[in-house]
């Protein structure tokens, strides 16, 4: 045995597989560890689908509906605050809806909803996940003057307007998300599930 | 009885050969130079702390509840109905602000003497990893109480991870283990606050003082006393500058604690929120995931780093630039070594640049804490971003100064001291 010549080639692979062979292992026991901090069955099934009654809100009332528990904010605007969205086009970030994860193919139009009226937007302000006061009234404020009614990011002055789009020059670089949802009737939404699926 | 104390040491001794020599290497026969002065309490001060938050983190554990529904009414709990509870809080909240004040003065030490300078690179670099642990560590502490500022304070925080492209929004779901900051996240948070970070955080100070102990500490006058001359009262063969840290510099550095105690005591019984910032008022109030503080902002000692965040503009439809000035604020300073080219390591002999660039660091620090706290937006709104911005360019210029003034030669110093200047 003590006159055996150390061959180094055989020496060296069996450390590189043991290595390697340790590597793999280590590698899959971290996967359940890394996994376990997902959303957890109970905090997805608290993520279901929300069925709204929007039949109690006025012309330009808000409704904050908790999905998933974020705020979802319902807004029946007014024919006036239409009319003023597309005045406000220049002054914003992306007025044409084209970053495509803000919201599904159906709101990515002139007033980013299903039915001109009503909005549904996620309550959370792009930048870092504020919630964004309601400013419907037009009427001058001390953020901006020409304020046409809008949401207003008390943490870090964040624009948008009553359609959820950003304006220029604020922090936040994206419009506020529309959630998947649909109507069940005239009087009910659904937050969640998109009209395809729905059917 | 002193012959059973002998009995027990050379009973120990006989299994342990290597546990005595060890206590002489770090305490009796580890020589530090004698010419410390008033910025040297703060590593100790540093420890100190530390064992504060242990002592009063695992009496805080026996109380707290670590649930959503129950987290905030246990804290109240323990300052209304646990006997002696609000002392053992007050103590754990305000050690978390006094550990902040002891390390930015600690490190602004370093930055002063040269201390990060060659062979001491590596005793930087754990301290930074220390610091950078200990702002994870103060963030989740911070989230535990579940009042409505811990509540956004960590969906602020959160969020930063969101602006990574693609990967983000998995990523922000990842951490809070919820669509929101909830009850996974906060038990998530309670575990590596008291467990995975401490034993990190405890492992690094040993790494970190096993290091200074290797290389010798620096001193005022950045004057290597290892290569000076040898013998000393205790010792032929060690610096003739250096004095013993234990008996010398423990006695000088218990008067330090007497003194800082003392400013401990008085912030613990009278102003243990310090006006709102030491404990926000927001914090006072249950987490409410629909209801938005007025103004968001973190505990004072992230202020600087946070102005910073929010000073820079989204770009391109993404957010991220400001995460990554925010990082990059951090990132340099561990990268200090190697951008400060010079070879003198103390203030009193470098160029007059060197002190008009740490000075000016100092107050883009303290202005951009400012900014973040929202005092500049409540003093002066119109002129925030501008500020904000001005001080945001001096802080990162501090850097490129440096490295500029130490690589292209133009920095005069004065004459080192062979030994240090208080030698007999």
């Amino acid at each position: 045995m003590a006159n055996e010549v150390v061959d180094h080639g055989r020496r060296r692979f069996l450390t590189i597989t043991t290595a390697v062979v340790g590597g793999v292992g280590v590698v899959a026991v971290a996967v359940p560890f890394i996994k376990s901090w997902e959303p957890s069955a109970r905090a997805k099934a608290a993520g279901a689908p929300v069925t709204a009654d929007i039949s109690k809100i006025e012309p330009g009332q808000k409704v904050t509906f908790a999905w998933r528990s974020q705020p979802v904010f319902v807004v029946n605007r007014t024919k006036d605050q239409l009319a003023a969205l597309s005045s406000l086009d220049v002054r914003l970030t992306d007025p044409k809806s084209e970053v495509t994860d803000q919201q599904p193919k159906y709101a990515q139009n002139a007033t980013r909803s299903i039915k001109p009226e009503w909005l549904v937007v996620v309550g959370l302000c792009t930048h870092l996940g504020c919630v964004p006061d309601f400013e419907p009234v037009m009427k001058p404020e001390p953020f901006d003057p020409n304020w046409k009614g809008g949401f207003y990011c008390p943490c870090h002055k964040s624009r948008y307007d009553l359609a959820g789009r950003v304006f220029q020059g604020v922090p936040a670089p994206k419009n506020l998300p529309v959630p998947p949802y649909h109507f069940v009737d005239d009087n009910t939404i659904q937050i969640g599930v998109d009209p395809k699926e729905a059917g | 009885m002193a012959n059973v104390f002998t009995r027990v040491g050379e009973w120990v001794n006989e299994r342990a050969p290597n546990l005595a020599p060890t206590y002489r290497k770090h305490m009796t026969e580890y020589y530090a130079p004698k010419n410390f002065n008033l910025w040297y309490y703060f590593g100790s001060l540093a420890l100190l702390v530390l064992v504060n938050q242990i002592v009063t983190g695992i009496f805080l554990t026996m109380n707290y509840k670590t649930s959503a529904l129950e987290a905030f009414n246990s804290v109240e709990y323990i300052m209304r109905d646990v006997e002696w509870g609000w002392l053992i809080r007050y103590m754990h909240s305000t050690g978390a602000s006094l550990f902040f004040i002891v390390v930015f003065l600690h490190m602004f030490r370093g930055l002063m003497y040269g201390s990060y300078k060659k062979p001491r690179e590596l005793v930087w670099l754990l301290g930074m990893l220390i610091f950078l642990v200990l702002m994870a560590e103060a963030f989740m502490g911070y989230v535990l109480p579940w009042g409505n500022m811990s509540f956004w304070g960590a969906k602020v925080i959160i969020s930063l991870f969101g602006t990574i492209p693609v990967i983000g929004s998995t990523l922000v779901e990842w951490i809070m283990g919820d669509f929101l900051p909830a009850d996974a996240t906060l038990n998530r948070f309670f575990a590596l606050h008291v467990i995975a970070l401490p034993i990190v955080l405890l492992l690094l100070v040993v790494l970190h003082l096993a290091a200074l102990h290797e290389v010798g500490s620096n001193n005022p006058d950045g004057v290597e006393i290892k290569k000076g001359p040898k013998g000393n009262r205790w010792d032929d063969h060690k610096p003739a500058d250096g004095i013993p840290f234990h008996p010398y510099y423990t006695v000088k550095d218990l008067v330090g604690v007497g003194f800082f105690l003392m400013i401990a005591a008085f912030i613990i019984f009278f102003a243990p929120t310090f006006g709102g910032w030491f404990l926000e008022h927001d914090n006072f109030i249950p987490a409410n995931n629909l209801v938005t503080p007025t103004h968001i902002k973190p505990v004072w000692y992230f202020t600087p780093f946070y102005a910073i965040l929010r000073m820079i503009p989204s770009m391109f439809g993404t957010a991220v630039w400001g995460v990554i000035a925010m990082f990059a604020a951090i990132v340099l300073l561990f990268l200090v070594p190697w951008i400060d080219r010079g070879q003198v390591r103390s203030i009193r002999y470098r160029g007059a640049g060197f002190k008009v660039l740490l000075f000016t660091f100092v107050v883009a620090f303290i202005a951009l804490g400012a900014v973040g706290a929202g005092v500049i937006a409540e003093i002066m709104p119109s002129w925030e971003i501008f500020f904000g911005r001005v001080w945001t360019i001096v802080y990162f210029g501090f850097f490129l100064g440096l490295w500029a003034y130490t690589h292209f030669g133009w920095e005069k110093t004065k004459p080192v001291p062979e030994r240090v200047t208080t030698h007999d």
